[in-house]
């Protein structure tokens, strides 16, 4: 049976039937059609952003902290090209996100009309595809496709341009199971003796090592489980990058922190040190290997990704694994078990041994001396006064960010939701909107830095109309912290441009919006402060005033291999050299 | 190096053939790709290729299924064996590509341009320009007392030669396709 409808009620119709429970927007005439069949139903909810670079994050904070994909709807021109950021962001992260635009009428295209963008243009390098809607007669099953491109393979954010006579005229509406999706089915299994191949070398390895990522959480669940098995099973160490953390639980016996150019002394040691490196769903990111023709000299390396064109992208790659993490790692495990469980148990004993050693340095210890909060502390105190609640963390860029990943520790999957690949400074607070919007109940805490959090801050707006109780944690070092740190390292203690000047009164800010502001200066009031801003029903900002100079370390300088780490002040001096300068 | 073919949909390839072979050296190869012809597809190819810094030597595109609307878009590119590998990698990620062929390392294959050249001269030079045409099998497609138009077809080199030749007996304007390629055999 075939149904006649508008497209605009096709758009909310292929929602709902995609499951589809929340779309954050901002309205304008080229979706005002699509506005007025949302207005007409209450299946799905409709949160009003500030921006449209905030409904993009909100759907991404929805997205990674759920699984699901989350939808943005925005109007044609600047609508459009407001999302650019958010498309971007979500393309170099790999989360699944729906942007639905109005586009001029069909007739009009290419006139200069008013708010008329090249929209599929603007954003066909920033999507993982994107589609122009021009016959109504095609909307419901373009959006169908979209649904399933955006979450199929490696997930990544798509757009659907959707003309405005369009959403006026009517057609058929095809549903999700009529729609054609056969052209674009990822492999999803692994090659079997490959993964074979793989298990023989973990049987032998003496010191091996598992490098996980964001892909792990982006196969679901059952790939975060299997990933336990095999460390528990196996014995071997595990690191993750920053989109990875929490796919193995930070107190698991085998973790050994995050790794990176501001990861563990242990977990990059390890990386540098290992003769079997098991790449789980990880991309090699620069922010990873530093200078490649020094990175993890010995090893013999095996990369599963879902991507081939991750693999030997930039480190050459001994057994590449094409497939989804969970499909693989269920394989992997057959495969061990079938063969005897065997381990390299008089290997592994002493790699054990000299991991303890690394771990020994104790790379995270701070003082927190003086009158002014130390901007590890009050991640420690956070981390300590919300250990074990039902509790998600977004963050936005800078040094807060890297703290936060250093000093939180995250136990399940899809708890953490960071910008990695493209570092959008005020990703942080939309995103919290997105992830409380999908978990009422739950503590969401972005934690910020002033100047990230002052790039999205229109979003109190929201926060506070749909009495979402977010928690702002802003560390204010009144400096663009990171910013500052290359320049106290790179160029000379010439600090540029990097301060936060003429900052607003964040508790008169968070009044003026009507919600709670927090100000803390103290280390002696900072567990109350926090109590405080966890038992507020409300959205809260709580500035915390933390030290100006603190820079963040471990750091691996741009140019160095992962056994050259800087750990504290004293081993800056004369560290980076010029040829490091120039990278990013 | 061994060939990679990403072909959408297949579940049994083996990423084997994505083992590397990081030398310097620059290899000229030629890809046909095989793509729903859907508006923006060749704006996505050539994206790709001016986004990632990868060179494209020669490019041609049409539909070539009308029934089924997939175009062969084949492409000359040069680059390492890395890049070339990165190439067809990325080529397959794009979402309406069906097929990545590489015809350099898949076997034999044929490369065929066609090209037009216009030539203007008097006396000899003209009955040169002529009597070359003649032994490379150019047709003559125009003529006027002082100039003509010649067709030829053949492998990128010979049309390059031919080009050679031509350019003392007053070449003035060349026109090329670009190379469109086949694999040899019944597959
Ligand atoms: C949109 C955007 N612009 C510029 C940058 C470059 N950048 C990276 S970190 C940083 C400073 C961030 O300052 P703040 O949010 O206060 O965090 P802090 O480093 O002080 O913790 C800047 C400007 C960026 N990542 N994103
Ligand atoms: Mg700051």
């Amino acid at each position: 049976m075939t149904r006649q409808m508008t497209g605009a009620e096709m758009v909310v119709q292929a929602l709902k039937d995609q499951g589809v429970d929340t779309v954050f927007g901002y309205p304008g005439g080229a979706v005002l059609p699509i506005y007025d069949a949302i207005f007409q139903q209450n299946d799905i909810r409709h949160i009003l952003v500030r921006h449209e670079q905030g409904a993009v994050h909100a759907a991404e904070g929805y997205a990674r902290s759920t699984g699901k994909v989350g939808v943005a709807l925005v109007t044609s021109g600047p609508g459009a090209t407001n999302a650019v950021t958010g498309l971007t962001d979500a393309l170099l992260d790999s989360i699944p996100i729906i942007v639905l635009s109005g586009q001029v009428p069909t007739f009009m295209i290419g006139s200069d009309a008013f708010q008329e963008a090249d929209t599929v243009g603007i954003t066909r390098p920033c999507t993982k595809h994107n589609w122009l809607v021009k016959d109504t007669k095609t909307l419901s099953g373009t959006l169908h496709q979209a649904f399933h491109v955006a979450k199929s393979g490696r997930p990544g954010p798509v757009l659907v341009d959707i003309p405005k006579d369009v959403q006026f005229a009517s057609a058929d509406y095809t549903a999700p199971k009529s729609a054609n999706t056969s052209n674009y089915q990822p492999q999803l299994k692994g090659d079997i003796d490959e993964i074979t191949a793989l298990v023989e070398l973990m049987e032998n390895a003496k010191r091996p090592v598992f490098y996980t990522g964001g892909g792990v959480i982006n196969s679901g669940p059952a790939a975060s489980q299997l990933l336990r098995e095999l460390v528990e099973a196996t014995g071997f160490p595990i690191t993750s990058t920053l989109m990875g953390l929490g796919a193995y639980p930070a107190s698991g016996t085998k973790w050994l922190g995050m790794l990176g150019m501001h990861g563990l002394y242990e977990a990059n040691m390890a990386m540098h040190g290992c003769d079997l490196m098991i790449n789980i769903g990880a991309r090699f990111d620069d922010r990873i290997t530093g200078l490649i023709s020094a990175f993890s000299p010995k090893s013999k390396k095996a990369h599963i990704d879902i991507d081939p064109s991750s693999i030997n992208k930039v480190i050459k790659t001994d057994i590449p694994i094409v497939g989804d993490v969970a499909h693989v790692l269920e394989d992997m495990l057959k495969v061990w078990k079938a063969r005897g469980r065997k381990t390299n148990k008089e290997g592994l004993a002493k790699w054990w041994t000299q991991i303890e050693q690394w771990r020994a340095k104790d790379c995270l210890a701070f003082k927190q001396d003086g009158p002014t909060i130390r901007p590890q502390y009050a991640l420690q105190r956070l981390e300590e006064l919300t250990k074990g609640m039902d509790r998600y963390i977004t963050t936005e860029v800078g040094q807060h960010q890297m703290w936060a990943a250093q000093y939180l520790n995250f136990e399940d999957p899809n708890r953490f939701m960071t910008s990695g690949g493209l570092g959008t400074m005020g990703y942080g607070f939309p995103a919290s909107i997105g992830v409380q919007m999908a978990h009422p109940d739950s503590l969401v805490v972005n934690v910020a830095g002033e100047a990230s959090w002052l790039m999205n801050m229109q979003e109190m707006g929201t926060a506070v109309q749909f009495r979402l109780p977010v928690k702002q944690f802003i560390l204010n070092n009144e400096r663009l912290g990171m910013v500052r740190q290359w320049q106290e390292l790179l160029h000379g203690e010439r600090y540029s441009h990097s301060w936060s000047e003429a900052l607003p009164d964040f508790v008169k800010l968070a009044e003026a919006f009507g919600a709670k502001g927090i100000l803390c200066s103290d280390p002696k009031d900072l567990d109350d402060a926090i109590m405080e801003m966890i038992n507020h029903d409300g959205p809260v900002i709580f500035d915390c005033l933390v030290e100006k100079h603190e820079n963040c370390f471990p750091m691996i300088p741009s140019g160095k291999p992962h056994n050259e780490m800087l750990l504290g002040e004293a081993s800056t001096q004369g560290a980076i050299e010029a040829g490091g300068a120039v990278l990013v | 190096m061994a060939a990679l073919k990403i072909k959408k949909g297949s579940t049994s390839h083996s990423a084997y053939n994505l083992r590397p072979n990081f030398s310097d050296v620059q290899e000229r190869h030629t890809l046909a790709v095989l793509v729903d012809n859907e508006p923006g597809v060749l704006a996505r190819v050539i994206g790709l290729f001016a986004g990632r810094g990868y060179n494209i030597e020669s490019l041609t595109v049409a539909e070539v299924d009308h029934t089924g609307h997939t175009s062969r878009i084949t492409i000359v590119t040069t680059g390492t064996p890395q890049v070339i590998e990165q190439i067809k990698a990325q080529l397959g990620r794009i979402v309406p590509v069906h097929e990545v062929h590489d015809l350099t390392v898949e076997g034999p294959s044929v490369e065929r341009e066609l090209c037009l050249f216009k030539v203007a001269g008097e006396g000899d030079k003209r009955l040169e320009a002529l009597r070359l045409a003649d032994i490379f099998r150019a047709s003559v497609v125009d003529t006027t007392l002082d100039s003509f138009v010649f067709e030829l077809t053949g492998a990128p080199e010979k049309i390059d030669a031919f080009a050679e030749l031509m350019r003392p007996l007053g070449l003035v304007e060349v026109a090329r396709t670009g190379v469109a390629a086949l694999s040899r055999g019944a597959e």
